[in-house]
């Protein structure tokens, strides 16, 4: 089974890093990844850049709306994300703990739907 | 085979579901990996046992008998099903594959008395919410019916039932696995399972609204909850909480007058405290002490116990509940554990002491919507003379208080200084 594991950050505590603790911190994130890559859990992952790179679409009533960022002001934001095969939540959570932000920030573990199975 | 007529073996089936049904239960979640699939072969094999056990007589090992026969129809059911939904057939596969995993498909559950244990971690899972968490515990380790759990929380039963149907979701479609945790998760995940333990017990132990001060249904619950987990996995803070249930329980029929009203500890018949429990608590509390690996409930146990062995509420020991305060504070700092520490200094050390241990902590405002804190400040007032500031006191907390028998100690109490 599939599971995403969202990972949120607060992006003004990462900016304010010194630059050797930033270093420290990708180096964990290498790590993790490898470690994972190895044990047969990752499928894929990736890191977003900030959010005030983001652009936001809805369309109401046929008309599309492109606006900056999301909306709401979060005190985190979604900063990255890896997608993990595990048999199981518990599996998943071993995982998923290991992401080095469970530290910093949060990371939220969602199954992912699988429409064959229903 | 004991050959029964049609109401032996309809008395032997009712006795079997009372004492069994929640085993079997568990079996059947483990065997099938889905717990709305095993509540319908539990079902299924009660039903096979009253068509059957009249003519054939009740089988040796009724348990065993009736994990097979609601395997068997559950199993039955999906392939029959599977000619409809394509979830069915692989879902009879995979209960398939995992029973030939298991020796070759042989259901002896007598080996496997954790079964029971598997389900508590389940239901206590942290990913499901604290209210779902207790529900479903009640639901199905307890047997509880829907309407009974809604009854003893004072909520609507469809809105119980929905929690539960809810948390069954979650279960299923995020996976939530039938074990018991590894040994690196155990301390975080055995929190959670003693947090709804307790939570039940307290909830039956100090009603938090309506007439009754307590709900015996609910401290029996959680005390057989407390039993089976103490049975199943004994470690140091199992024996707590089950310690620290059994010698609250001691106490409940000195808690309430004649009349229902409130009879705090001081006040309280001491000849009337079940010593069969008191004595099964501070057994229990010993054994989790020496562990050296105990943890708050060991604490507030060891706190109740001494206060369980004082002949009175003036010959207690309150030097040495003050000092486990002191060590449950370390452990689990809260203004709530605070507020009684300062009880316990106001029996040590007089009332102007314990006042000002309140006074502060009612200034730092945590507590200021807590009822038991305006109480408490009101009692060492009251004994202190101060009547006028008393009954400002008193009038506060019962303002806060919701509890029935709680309001009227605390409208007696101001009567008693009008």
């Amino acid at each position: 089974m599939k599971y995403l594991c969202l990972i949120y950050d607060d992006e003004k505590k990462m900016d304010a890093m010194t630059k050797g603790d930033a270093e420290a911190f990708m180096g964990e994130y290498f790590a993790f990844t490898e470690s994972i890559r190895k044990s047969g859990h990752y499928v894929a992952g990736e890191a977003l850049q900030p959010v005030q790179t983001a652009t936001t679409l809805r369309t109401r009533n046929g008309r599309l709306s492109t606006t900056d960022g999301p909306f709401a002001e979060t005190k985190e934001q979604l900063g990255g994300f890896y997608l993990v095969e595990a048999r199981d939540l518990n599996e998943a959570i071993q995982v998923a703990q290991r992401i080095p932000s469970v530290k910093t920030g949060s990371v939220e573990v969602r199954p992912v739907m699988n429409y064959e199975q229903g | 085979m004991v050959a029964a007529g049609d109401e032996g073996a309809r008395a032997a089936i009712e006795a079997v579901y009372r004492v069994e049904s929640r085993r079997v239960l568990a079996t059947l979640v483990r065997l099938l990996g889905d717990l709305e699939l095993a509540e319908e072969a539990l079902h299924e094999g009660f039903a096979a046992a009253l068509a059957r056990w009249p003519a054939e007589g009740v089988p040796a090992s009724p348990r065993a008998w009736l994990v097979s026969a609601g395997r068997f129809r559950a199993l039955d059911a999906l392939r029959s099903r599977a000619r409809l939904d394509a979830r069915s057939g692989e879902l009879a596969r995979r209960i398939e594959a995992r029973a030939a995993e298991a020796s070759g498909g042989a259901v002896e559950p007598d080996e496997l008395p954790d079964d029971r244990l598997r389900l508590v971690f389940t239901c206590c899972h942290p990913a499901l919410t604290p209210d779902a968490q207790v529900a479903l515990t009640l639901r199905e380790v307890c047997g509880l019916a829907t309407e009974e759990i809604a009854r003893a929380f004072l909520a609507a039963p469809p809105a119980i039932a929905q929690r539960i149907v809810r948390a069954k979701a979650k279960i299923r479609d995020a996976r939530i696995p039938y074990e018991v945790p590894s040994r690196a998760e155990l301390p975080e995940r055995l929190a959670a399972v003693l947090g709804v333990v307790y939570l039940v017990f307290n909830e039956g132990y100090s009603a938090s609204s309506g007439d009754d001060v307590t709900r015996p249904d609910l401290t029996g619950e959680a005390i057989r909850l407390g039993r089976l987990l103490a049975q199943l996995l004994p470690e140091p803070e199992v024996l707590g909480v089950l310690a620290l249930m059994l010698l609250h329980e001691s106490r409940r029929a000195a808690r309430t007058g004649p009349g229902g009203e409130l009879v705090l500890l001081e006040a309280q018949d001491r000849s009337r405290w079940d010593r069969a429990l008191v004595g099964e608590g501070a057994a229990l509390v010993e054994r989790a002490l020496r562990s050296r690996r105990f943890g708050p409930y060991t604490l507030q146990a060891a706190i109740a116990a001494v206060h369980a062995e004082a002949a009175s509420a003036a010959e207690t020991d309150w030097a040495q509940i003050v000092g486990l305060y002191d060590v449950l504070l370390r452990v689990e700092p809260s203004p709530v554990v605070e507020l009684n520490r300062a009880v316990a200094v106001a029996m040590r050390d007089g009332p102007e002491r314990g006042l000002a241990l309140v006074d502060a902590l009612l200034a730092r405002g945590e507590l200021r919507g807590y009822h038991l804190a305006h109480a408490a400040r009101a009692d060492l007032l009251r004994r202190l003379g101060r009547a006028a500031e008393a009954r400002e006191a008193y009038a506060r907390a019962l303002a806060l208080a919701r509890q029935g028998p709680e309001r009227r100690f605390l409208e007696r109490r101001l009567r008693e200084l009008a």
